[in-house]
């Protein structure tokens, strides 16, 4: 096809092909072009399938707002061939149609499945038997959705980069009153960003005539001092924070002041075949003509409400297309039909009654419905909208404070400059810069009357569309109504009416009139659904941002990936799970020593003269008596008298205490500590050393030889006695060695500064090589707790816990002088300790070979879940499989027969509530 | 949800730094009785307004403090440290 003569405010570059092609056939096209011109230009006019009657659709508005154009642009689905610009060498391919877009299989559903498909087909058609719905299942995820994503991503391709962008004014849109607002507000000193959809600013001035005049004022923007962001889609609003997605870049901007200047969207007009290709909106035969040079027909048909109907006619003339009749509703005609089996073959005219009708050939139906303002980002910014009698939609009515509006999305498109110019410089006073503007003046509205359309013309004579992107018909809506989902909200997620792609931009109003004409009411009283983001479509790997996942390491961490450690995740750290044996690991800690990398437990000091009497109050048992240079474990619980932590707790002066808590509650411990500190106002201060100072746990019968070679210490029982706790020169490093027992060897817990990591492990390892000392990792450390029953927070116990439950009752000291977090609701539970539905934690073992799942089910008598297992290892020490469970109180006694249900096993196991190994802990004080 | 929040050390913030505490509660001074209790562990007011609330600088200088805020629109009114809160009106 040839193009029309140059037109003054074209965007082709006549000079300069482009070539790609199209489902495999080359395609030649203008720089400058978009996919659908070009295709467009060289006869293309099916561009997809409809999404559930598998319809041809052809382009509408080439603008980017309605779902007709949706292809695959190299192996990527769902990008607008009417805004997307050709690249050399690019593969499009259409989406939904399979083998091909000229013969599609699925369009049988138009042909035959109308009674099948209704609103909610898939709870009514695909219903029975019920014994075919996984059949019915794979059928329909097969046929749902348009494009397919690539089977396999090599790698993340593309991610957005998030930028924060703070500014005193963002506008959004940038037709002429955008663009006027922008200098206006950039004029008065304010810093001004502008985004616009369209890959230049100037919206509907580009293809209206206004051509030179937009270009002209993004430059005078630009100079102005305005960031102004093209091809840039305002996502939504988020209490003021408006994300702009533009390509590789999400923008989050934050400004001061918002001026929208959305414009307004052109409305289809519901009629039989209103979804034919060859029928168009009057803006997007006038953005073919005028920037692409394209004729979109031979013989055209106008059908309109207003005098962009007519505007469009004088623009299909002057571009040589015959005009062979108009049908101005204002004068009482619309089109009721349109006719043709691939493309439109002629249009059916007529009143509304379907008096003097007409039949003329055409292969062109232009029709434009009225201009809904684009009020859902306003909305989205704590805008109010109401239903405009005499233009029939719903135009603003309220704005906050810090939201203005400009141009057609406020009514102003009949003086879009004068508009943006007020809320330009209204915005910049409002921060302090430039002169109010004065009051407006002159009538207040100058538009040219409309006439507001029907719900549907020409029903009866086929399918007529509400929502082209879900394929609703005006039908559909009547029979959800019929079903009783009779408001907006309900009809929009059972019909799925305005939840396509097009975000309810081409079908919200046309879906309020079927819903006015069936239910009686009148749209104001209807009202619009709730308007959400995104308010254009956005691929989630733009909103994903950078694959990052932040790791915490501790300082040795190089060491234990030159040991060969297999390292995993274990909250936000990486850890060495194990150096390839965990069985042989816990083996070493058992018969000469073990060195454990514990850096990740969290460490604070908790220092000043309330000290002692702060900790008495967060945890249930006794500080303030505790001995300088001694250690006793805590377990932190809430006001529910849930556990919500543990740890040990070293005091190391009158006035000082160091706190230890487990890997992943250190936040949380700090924020709790400091929360009730902030309440209190004691005289107390709290230091988190978690990540200053390195910590690792030497354990086993060898421990204290090496220690005393390391350290000065005297590391005798007698002066460095179980739950002591000394401070030292360890391989020539100042330290903190506590000795605890947490894997139930004679245990040294040495805490270091960090940047010495490496340095003191090594030392230890070399020290300990005569002793046959190894490394171990997480996992043999999980066994070797386990057969002391030393609990894991979150593992054994959860929000549910009390160390009632725990079997834990010693640590709760209620008989305590002061009041602590957890009294009053441990007191409670003291009393329901044992008692009918109560749960115990206890331990059990099994015959060695079965190892249950951890989450495994403890099944009563009859078979039904009454309790549930949370720890299982194998232990090569004790030569058998060990566990911790909870279990009702009344089972929790040594011997006690258990059943787990573990998938289709049936595991006998045997209660125990001592610890499986050293249970009087005389290994650990000796 | 995105707005910005004062500390009252760091300034102005965007509110993911910052941790949200909950609405100010008052831990009964005697014992309770098991219904208190409940009401004071599990019950919150959650009222759709102006209410007065704890936060907490996480990805800062991990100040607790107390904001006051609308509910309905997520404007905060003002930020204090706790002995600097105005007395209520």
């Amino acid at each position: 096809m040839t193009r029309l003569p140059a037109q003054p405010g074209e965007r082709l570059d006549r000079s300069t092909s482009v070539g790609f092609t199209f489902d495999g056939k080359p395609v030649e096209a203008l720089a400058g072009d978009t996919i659908a011109s070009a295709l467009y230009a060289a006869g293309q006019r099916t561009f997809s399938r409809s999404f559930k009657y598998h319809r041809r659709r052809g382009l509408l508005c080439c603008a980017g707002q309605c779902p007709n154009c949706l292809v695959a642009v190299d192996g990527a689905p769902g990008v607008r061939a009417c805004t997307e610009p050709v690249r050399e060498g690019m593969k499009v391919e259409h989406l939904n149609a399979t083998p091909s877009l000229e013969r599609d299989v699925m369009a049988v559903t138009d042909a035959v499945g109308g009674p099948f498909t209704p609103p909610g087909f898939y709870y009514k058609t695909f219903i029975r038997p019920r014994r075919l719905w996984p059949l019915y299942e794979k059928l329909l995820r097969n046929v749902a959705g348009l494009g397919r994503l690539r089977a396999a991503q090599d790698e993340r391709e593309w991610r957005t980069e998030y930028r924060r962008r703070h500014a005193d004014v963002l506008v959004v849109g940038g037709g002429l009153a955008g663009l006027v607002a922008a200098i206006a507000a950039a004029r008065a000193g304010a810093d001004v960003v502008l985004a616009d959809e369209g890959p230049e600013p100037g919206g509907r001035a580009l293809a209206g005539g206004g051509h030179e005049r937009a270009r002209d004022l993004a430059e005078q923007a630009r100079a102005a001092g305005v960031e102004v962001l093209t091809s840039a889609s305002a996502l939504g609003s988020f209490d003021g924070l408006v994300p702009v997605w533009q390509a590789s870049t999400l923008h989050q901007v934050r400004a001061r002041r918002l001026v929208f200047a959305t414009g307004d969207v052109e409305q289809p007009l519901v009629f039989a075949g209103n979804d034919l290709p060859g029928v168009m909106l009057s803006g997007g035969v006038r953005r073919l003509i005028a920037l692409y040079g394209i004729a979109p027909g031979t013989r055209a048909v106008v059908a309109t409400t207003s005098d962009r109907g007519l505007e469009a006619a004088d623009a299909l003339r002057a571009a040589g297309v015959e005009v062979v009749a108009v049908a101005d509703l204002r004068e009482g005609r619309t089109v009721l039909e349109a006719e043709g089996r691939k493309h439109v073959s002629a249009a059916v005219l007529g009143g509304l009654d379907g008096a003097d009708e007409r039949r003329v050939e055409c292969d062109l139906i232009v029709m434009s419905g009225g201009a809904a303002p684009a009020t859902s980002l306003v909305a989205q910014a704590g805008g109010r909208t109401a239903y405009d009698e005499g233009r029939g939609h719903f135009a603003i009515a309220e704005l906050p404070d810090d939201v203005l509006a400009a141009g057609a999305v406020a009514g102003h498109g009949d003086d879009p400059e004068r508009s943006g110019e007020r809320a330009g410089a209204l915005a910049a006073h409002a921060l302090g810069l430039g002169e109010a503007p004065p009051p407006p003046d002159g009538p207040a509205d100058r538009r040219a009357p409309e006439a507001v359309p029907p719900a549907v013309a020409g029903a009866g004579r086929g399918k007529c569309f509400a929502c082209l992107c879900e394929d609703v018909t005006a039908k559909d809506i009547h029979l959800s109504v019929d079903e009783g989902y009779d408001s907006i909200e309900l009809s929009k997620r059972y019909t799925t009416a305005t939840m396509g792609p097009c975000q309810g931009r081409m079908c919200q109003l046309p879906a309020i009139r079927l819903m006015a004409q069936e239910t009686g009411q009148d749209l104001a009283s209807i009202g619009t659904t709730t308007a959400r983001p995104p308010w254009s479509a956005v691929p989630l790997g733009a909103l994903a941002g950078r694959p990052l996942d932040p790791a915490k390491r501790s300082s040795i961490h190089p060491r234990h990936r030159e040991l060969g450690a297999r390292v995993m995740w274990a909250g936000d750290w990486r850890r060495a799970y194990d150096y390839g044996d965990p069985q042989a690991e816990a083996l070493a800690v058992h018969e000469s020593a073990g060195l454990i990398d514990v850096s990740t437990l969290g460490k604070l000091i908790v220092r000043g003269p309330q000290a002692g009497e702060f900790l008495d109050r967060l945890y249930p048992n006794r500080f303030a008596n505790l001995k300088p240079g001694r250690i006793r474990y805590g377990v932190l619980t809430s006001d529910a008298g849930r556990i919500m932590d543990d740890g040990t707790i070293c005091r190391l002066d009158d006035e000082t205490f160091y706190v230890t808590t487990t890997s992943s509650g250190a936040g949380a411990v700090e924020q709790w500590f400091s929360w009730w500190l902030a309440d209190w106002r004691m005289e107390v201060a709290l230091t988190d050393v978690t990540q200053g100072l390195a910590a690792v746990n030497l354990a086993g019968p060898r421990a204290r030889e090496i220690m005393g070679r390391l350290t000065d210490l005297d590391c005798s029982n007698e002066t460095f006695a179980y739950l002591d706790g000394k401070r030292a020169q360890v391989a020539g490093v100042p330290a903190l060695v506590l000795r605890i027992g947490f894997v139930g060897e004679v245990g040294y817990e040495i805490h270091f500064p960090a940047a010495y990591g490496q340095d003191v492990w090594d030392a230890i390892l070399e020290t300990g090589a005569d002793h046959a000392i190894r490394p171990f990792g997480l996992e043999p450390q999980r066994i070797l707790r386990l057969q002391k029953m030393h609990i894991l927070v979150g593992q054994d116990t959860d929000s549910e816990s009390t160390p009632f439950g725990a079997a834990m009752p010693w640590i709760v000291k209620l008989d305590k002088d002061e009041d602590f977090i957890g009294k009053w609701a441990l007191e409670h539970a003291a009393e329901r300790v044992g008692g009918h539905g109560s749960l115990a934690l206890v331990g059990f073992t099994l015959p060695d070979g079965d190892v249950p799942t951890e989450g495994a089910a403890v099944l009563a008598g009859r078979g039904e879940p009454i309790g549930q297992v949370t720890s299982a290892r194998h232990s090569r020490q004790l030569g058998q499989v060990i566990g911790m469970a909870w279990v009702p109180a009344e089972m929790a006694n040594d011997g006690t027969a258990i059943t787990i249900s573990d998938e289709s096993r049936r595991l006998r196991a045997e209660v125990l509530t001592r610890p499986f190994y050293d249970p009087d802990g005389e290994v650990l004080r000796s | 949800m995105s707005y910005l929040i004062t500390c009252p050390h760091c300034g102005v913030r965007e509110v993911t730094d910052f941790a949200f505490g909950g609405e100010l509660t008052r831990r009964p001074r005697e014992r309770p009785t098991l219904r208190e209790l409940g009401a004071y562990n599990y019950f919150r007011r959650n009222v759709a307004g102006v209410q007065r609330e704890w936060w907490y600088h996480r990805s800062g200088c991990r100040a607790w403090f107390i904001a006051e805020r609308d509910t309905r629109t997520n404007a905060v009114h003002w930020t204090a440290l706790p002995e600097e809160v105005p007395p209520a009106s």
